[in-house]
């Protein structure tokens, strides 16, 4: 679509006052339900309640890395890039291959945490490097095509990127031996896992790696003028493609890390893991608001905390309805808050 | 001096009003009947090699299965050639629409039975009977009930949006049949147990008596369409597919589907020239959700039963792939696609390979490759043919439009760039 440089005039967005106030009201009610059934939830049984919060946070901060890939490449050129979590697939078995392949490591060892932090850095190269492909070879010619072609392209390409897991991990599950220390601390009957700990000490610094590379470097400063105005930063000598590009390469990083993080504390790897874990990704990504950093670290850190608890606690709906329940999010919080919850509102532009 | 010319030109005749689609009915049947024929009365008689190639590449009941792939992407194509809004949980229809007929015509429903016109076999003692055509209209009316249900929060938002929430309705709804032998505690679709059978359909039926494998005569009749009935099948799952191709073209013609063209064209400028937005979107969905429907219910009569693994998120794609290979809103391109793309998944691929790996001696899994195969057709469509195999020429236009009357700026020219550079 056509983008101008004149701000654009929204649509109506409801005739109704009326229709409004009870929209508002219907979403407090929803709010209240959920803090109601967190609270007897807690009081039922308040170890188990905060063991399943640990365990959900430490995969939130998983989500919370692919959900920055989704939302990085949201802001800067407004495609749901669909391939993003066949990527972190795709990292999950790079790594696998690196450390059970190339290093032969099985266990915690000396040689172990060599061979994981070679992983980190080739995963991420490995990631960032595969985002980047896609982007030069595909979106970036369908970047003033409707809106539909670089979707309906991101789809495939997430197709592609199935083919070539299932071609390398086959089609079954495989479990993958960690080379972290296992086992957990007990705070009071709270369980809180060493593997836990790591994907904090892993997540954390990158994810401050991140936003300092987006708020102070001269990177991040034509990263975020181009997804104001692509045409205006041009015009201020920004090289766009390189900057998408640049942005691409990031957002791949992150899937890499996460993918890494993933196969180690999980320790399992699937083909089709990207499209399951990619959409929950992509839901904390909308849940904190889409093409907001902040917001996706918090969308990431909820969801993984909602199922975390929804698998872990005594009235939760258990694992089934996992993905019931973390959609049923997502088409709630479109209907109610389509900005999110740190999103600033965004029009869309004729 | 030559004289300006003031005429007025000549009206033509509407461009756009394409006559021959006035005939498709005969031509539509006649091809039918050619099926019908070469399968019921020909195909029996011929020599057993023939006879094992058509088995092998073409046997009806891939055929079938084609044409119920054929209504399901020609209800995705209104929804997404038509009006423009991406749908990639289109199969959560088809689902709806299958276990209305489970519902509707099975033991399953826990009441004594209850038969209206139906055909519930001998000895059923609980469940819903209802007669075939009543069962369609139910399942279409449930389905639209859904489509209007799931557009009517989601419409107002961002075309992109709007296909994740489609995605997520698409995720939901089979998981909730397939968790379903408990859902809140009633058990509303045998889980994955699966629903079946469920009551044959009168029809029909062409039976070739066969004595020591030749094929004696074949008799012609009305009666209960067995599991291997395909000619029978055949028959009416060509009868919805053309129900659904005339409501697609005629509604493609009329206020509804100008409308939706310009929706799908401008939402802008269509909302400005009075085009109810809300409302033409969500009748853009009632009438895909209407086609998912028929199709689901041919689909729970085509397996004889109804069960939720089926229904994943890479049918909604392999719907999105028949209706961009064949060109998104023309009606005979995705026919087209919706045929080719069903035989190659159901029976090409797999015949293609074991040919290649017979002749070659290979042992490839070529079936393994359906995911490059289907990803690969979507993005280079995308990149070199948009518009599809056998595109309308108003779609066309619009999507090479591309960057015309905008005021973006183009790369600047390397060579002027480096010239710039040399004079500094």
């Amino acid at each position: 679509m056509a983008q101008s440089p004149t701000a654009a005039a929204s649509l109506p967005k409801s005739r109704l006052r009326l229709s409004a106030y009870g929209e508002r009201v219907a979403a407090y009610t929803i709010l209240a339900a959920v803090f109601a059934w967190l609270v007897v939830n807690f009081l039922d049984n308040p170890q188990q309640f905060l063991s399943a919060a640990v365990f959900g946070i430490s995969n939130g901060a998983l989500y919370a890395l692919i959900a920055l890939g989704y939302s990085l490449v949201y802001g800067i050129i407004e495609l749901i890039n669909f391939a993003h979590g066949d990527l972190f697939m795709l990292g999950t078995l790079f790594s696998g291959f690196i450390i059970t392949v190339v290093f032969g490591s099985k266990a915690m060892s000396a040689m172990g945490w060599v061979a994981f932090l070679v992983a980190l850095v080739l995963v991420i190269l490995f990631c960032a490097s595969i985002n980047m492909s896609i982007e030069f070879l595909a979106y970036r010619r369908l970047r003033h095509a409707p809106k539909l072609a670089p979707l309906i392209t991101a789809v495939g390409m997430s197709f592609v990127l199935q083919f070539v897991g299932l071609k390398w991990n086959g089609s079954t599950q495989k479990s993958q031996p960690s080379v972290l220390p296992q086992g957990y601390i007990d705070l009071g009957g709270v369980r809180i896992y060493t593997s836990f700990l790591i994907v904090l000490a892993v997540t954390i610094p990158i994810l401050g790696l991140m936003t300092w590379i987006v708020t102070k470097t001269r990177m991040g400063k034509a990263m975020r003028a181009t997804a104001q105005d692509q045409d205006a930063a041009r015009l201020m000598g920004v090289n766009v493609n390189r900057i998408i590009s640049f942005t691409f390469g990031i957002g791949g990083a992150l899937a890499g890390v996460a993918g890494l993080m993933y196969e180690q504390t999980v320790g399992t790897t699937r083909y089709d893991l990207g499209l399951q874990l990619g959409l929950i990704a992509f839901t904390a990504a909308v849940l904190g608001g889409i093409g907001s950093l902040p917001g996706a670290v918090l969308g990431g850190v909820l969801i993984g905390l909602i199922q975390g608890l929804n698998e872990g606690v005594r009235y939760g709906a258990g694992q089934r309805w996992t993905q019931s329940v973390v959609f049923s999010i997502l088409i709630l919080f479109m209907v109610f808050k389509p900005t999110g919850l740190m999103g600033v509102s965004m029009r869309e532009k004729v | 001096m030559a004289q300006p010319n003031f005429a007025v030109p000549v009206p033509q005749r509407p461009q756009n009003v394409d006559r021959t689609k006035r005939s498709w009915p005969i031509g539509f049947a006649i091809a039918a009947v050619v099926i019908f024929i070469f399968y019921s009365f020909i195909l029996p008689y011929l020599t057993p090699d023939i006879r094992t190639v058509v088995q092998h590449w073409m046997p009806l009941g891939t055929i079938n299965t084609a044409l119920i792939w054929a209504m399901s992407a020609l209800g995705l194509n209104i929804v997404v050639g038509y009006a423009g809004l991406l749908d990639l949980g289109y199969v959560a229809f088809w689902a709806l629409g299958g276990y209305a007929a489970a519902w509707l015509m099975s033991y399953f429903v826990p009441v004594s039975a209850i038969n209206i016109l139906g055909n519930a076999a001998p000895g059923t003692k609980t469940g819903l009977h209802l007669n075939i055509l009543l069962v369609l209209i139910g399942a279409a009316a449930f389905c639209a009930l859904f489509g209007v249900i799931i557009g009517a929060p989601t419409l107002r938002l961002r075309s992109d949006y709007l296909a994740l929430v489609t995605l997520g309705f698409g995720e939901i709804i089979p998981q909730i049949f397939k968790n379903g032998d408990d859902f809140f505690g009633h058990n509303i679709s045998n889980g994955t147990q699966s629903i079946g059978p469920i009551d044959a359909v009168e029809g029909v039926t062409a039976r070739t008596t066969v004595v020591a494998g030749v094929a004696q005569h074949t008799d012609v009749g009305w009666g209960d369409l067995l599991a291997f009935d395909h000619s029978g099948r055949f028959i009416m799952f060509t009868l919805l597919t053309a129900l659904i191709i005339f409501i697609s073209l005629r509604i493609r013609q009329g206020r509804l589907g100008r409308a939706w063209l310009a929706i799908r064209e401008d939402e802008l400028a269509a909302s400005a020239m009075g085009v109810p937005l809300m409302r033409a979107k969500l009748a853009a969905y009632a009438v895909g959700a209407v086609a998912g429907g028929i199709c689901g219910v041919a689909y729970a009569l085509q397996l004889n039963r109804m069960l939720p693994d089926p229904f994943t998120f890479s049918v909604s794609i392999t719907l999105l792939a028949m209706v961009v290979l064949g060109g998104m809103g023309n009606v005979w391109g995705v026919l087209v696609g919706a045929l080719l793309i069903a035989w190659f998944n159901s029976t090409g691929l797999p015949e293609i390979g074991d040919t290649v790996n017979g002749t070659f001696g290979t042992n490839i899994d070529f079936p393994s490759y359906s995911f490059l195969i289907f990803g690969g057709t979507l993005v280079i469509m995308m990149l070199f043919r948009r518009e599809g195999l056998l595109p309308e020429r108003r779609t066309r236009l619009v999507l090479h439009e591309g960057a015309a009357g905008d005021t973006q700026a183009e790369e600047p020219d390397e060579e002027l760039v480096d010239q710039a550079g040399a004079v500094k």
